[in-house]
């Protein structure tokens, strides 16, 4: 695979970039059993803006981000970054994953400069530097030292954004990033990761399946259809930024949370219906069984 | 502003914060006790098996035919003199490195070939799948021909042992690193040399200590019986399963039971050392 083309007049620093999906269309299996899984997707992600994507479970969430991320190539239209066509994964766009992907084997520090050091960006003294300097951002200055093991789920997540950041993308994409921690951490998290947003504002993209952390975070939803994909609504969040907890205690947040909910439960009974005679015959055959 | 001061310690020096030592935190543990009042209660059963068959004429099963403790302790201390004692040691230890050895150099590639190229995979698989499953000692009788030496076969059938447990850890191993490293390496543009060197060899690093540790087991059960096979040739003599088989012959049963209990040991050894280099090589395991 090609590593995707960055635009050199493209600012790394604020990483404002626009996203165009056009047409994105993928399926996966033979034909004699083919699942459609996205399918005439189109969206745009504006310059500095935090788009959340909301879809029921299962609706190929994953795979639009394996795809943006370039680790995936859609069968038919494109995904452009700035006006140029995606052709594989990046630099330019840095993925934090679910649960936590940091490497087991390389202490918080190391895994936070693993980027810049594999690709040689600069000299080593100054990305030690950059990367003390992240850790201390994201409060893990006395962690440096720890394997990711050794880490709280909170703790992970925050090394992963600084491992993230460290690469300067252009776009961060977030697949449920917070998913799998406690009800204490994640209003924690939430927070701490707009306050690092609001402050240069990088183009994200955020995929979520909890409608309230949408609601929260972003400037827009775009809110998916049940498996294919397709773009069921655009709404727009009028939450002015920084963002607070008791904004979500607003008549208007209340009214958007009515109606984004009613469009996913609509797309969540489809799947539902569509299943229910399937999944009635699986448990007969389970029970059938000796 | 202050100076530092270098010779005024920070905080004054403490017996109670000393960090005991593994071995005095091993001592206190309530688990080390019961391990060794374990083996003590063994070994007062087996002799009071033997002091009864002694006085008493009355058979225990099992125990009532071995000799004491105590006669095997006596044997074990006249043994341990000699020096041919602990040539079988040298000769059976001089296998077992030898054949794992071997194991490990072969099989740590091939297990990550295997695992990174289809292509290998699929020519190679096949072939090392149907040896697989022949016992490393079916090969004794075959090695003994095509080898010129005794010590060669048996060297090659201890590498035969270690070598399919160990190219099927890796091969596992490597396959399951999750496919989240390898992506994220990727966006932060590593190519396959960095996705190799970076990532699947440290993520395999466990399935090869595994493959290892069990490699390793497998290796002392071979060279023994190779050795009670082969042993006793003009050739190749000598080593700790040789040993077993000629106290047999000769119809020292103390003697066979010092055998035993020395290949127990020299397994334990081996084992600690595989453990002690996995703890340094992956610090991150022991991490909590």
């Amino acid at each position: 695979m090609t590593i995707g083309a960055v635009p050199s007049s493209v600012d790394h620093a604020t990483g404002k970039s626009r996203i165009e999906l056009k047409n994105v269309s993928r399926g996966f299996g033979e034909e004699w059993a083919r699942e459609e899984v996205v399918q005439n997707l189109s969206f745009e992600i504006k310059p500095g803006d935090l788009t959340c994507i909301v879809g029921p479970s299962g609706c190929g969430k994953s795979t639009i981000v394996n795809l943006v991320a370039g680790y995936d190539a859609p069968e038919s239209g494109e995904i452009l970054l700035n006006g140029q066509k995606i052709t594989g994964p990046g630099k330019d766009r840095m993925v934090v994953f679910q649960e936590t992907a940091l490497m087991p084997w390389q202490t918080t520090f190391d895994n936070v400069a693993f980027g810049p050091k594999l690709r040689g960006d600069g000299a080593r003294a100054d990305i030690d530097r950059e990367a003390h300097r992240l850790l201390e951002k994201v409060g893990l200055g006395d962690f440096k030292r720890k394997f990711p093991s050794q880490l709280s789920g909170g703790m992970q997540r925050r090394a992963e954004l600084a491992r993230a950041l460290i690469n300067k993308p252009l776009l961060l994409i977030m697949d449920e990033p917070f998913r799998g921690l406690d009800a204490m951490s994640r209003p924690l998290m939430q927070e701490f990761f707009l306050r690092l947003f609001e402050e240069n504002r990088r183009t994200n993209l955020f995929v979520t399946s909890e409608i309230e952390e949408a609601i929260f975070l972003a400037d827009r939803l775009v809110i998916l259809s049940n498996r294919p994909a397709q773009v069921r609504a655009i709404i727009e969040i009028p939450l002015p930024r920084p963002r607070e907890f008791h904004m979500m205690n607003s008549p208007e947040v209340f009214e958007i949370k009515r109606e984004a909910l009613a469009i996913l439960h609509d797309e969540a009974m489809k799947s539902f219906g569509g299943s229910v005679g399937a999944g009635a015959r699986q448990m007969d055959v389970m029970e059938a069984r000796p | 502003m202050s100076a530092v001061t270098i010779d005024q310690p920070q905080t004054p020096p403490s017996k109670t914060f000393r960090r005991r030592s593994k071995f005095e935190r091993a001592i206190s543990s309530l688990g080390f006790w019961r391990g060794l009042a374990g083996i003590l209660v063994f070994l007062v059963l087996w002799e009071a098996a033997a002091y009864l068959k002694a006085t008493l004429d009355f058979t225990i099963p099992f125990f009532g035919k071995l000799p004491a403790p105590t006669l095997v302790a006596a044997a074990a201390a006249e043994v341990v003199v000699q020096p041919g004692y602990w040539w079988s040691w040298v000769e059976s230890f001089k296998r077992v490195l030898g054949g794992f050895i071997i194991a490990m150099i072969l099989g740590i590639p091939f297990g990550l070939a295997l695992a990174v190229n289809k292509y290998f995979r699929d020519v190679f698989f096949p072939p090392f799948e149907i040896l697989r499953p022949i016992p490393p000692l079916a090969w004794v009788p075959a090695s003994l021909i095509f080898w010129p030496t005794n010590e060669m076969s048996i060297i090659f059938v201890t590498f035969l042992g270690a070598f399919f447990t160990i190219v099927i850890n890796v091969l596992g191993g490597a396959r399951t690193i999750d496919v989240r490293y390898l992506r994220a390496a990727q966006s932060m543009g590593a190519n396959q040399w960095h996705l190799f060197s970076r990532i699947i060899l440290p993520g395999t690093l466990p399935s090869i200590f595994t493959g290892a540790a069990v490699g390793m087991g497998i290796t002392w059960n071979v060279v023994l019986a190779a050795e009670m096979v082969s042993g006793g040739g003009s050739q190749a003599g000598g080593g700790l399963g040789f040993f077993i088989w000629s106290s047999y012959m000769g119809g020292s049963m103390e003697h066979i039971i010092v055998g035993m209990i020395s290949i127990g040991i020299a397994g334990y050894l081996s084992s600690a050392l595989i453990r002690w280099l996995g703890e340094r090589t992956m610090p991150w395991q022991r991490a909590f």
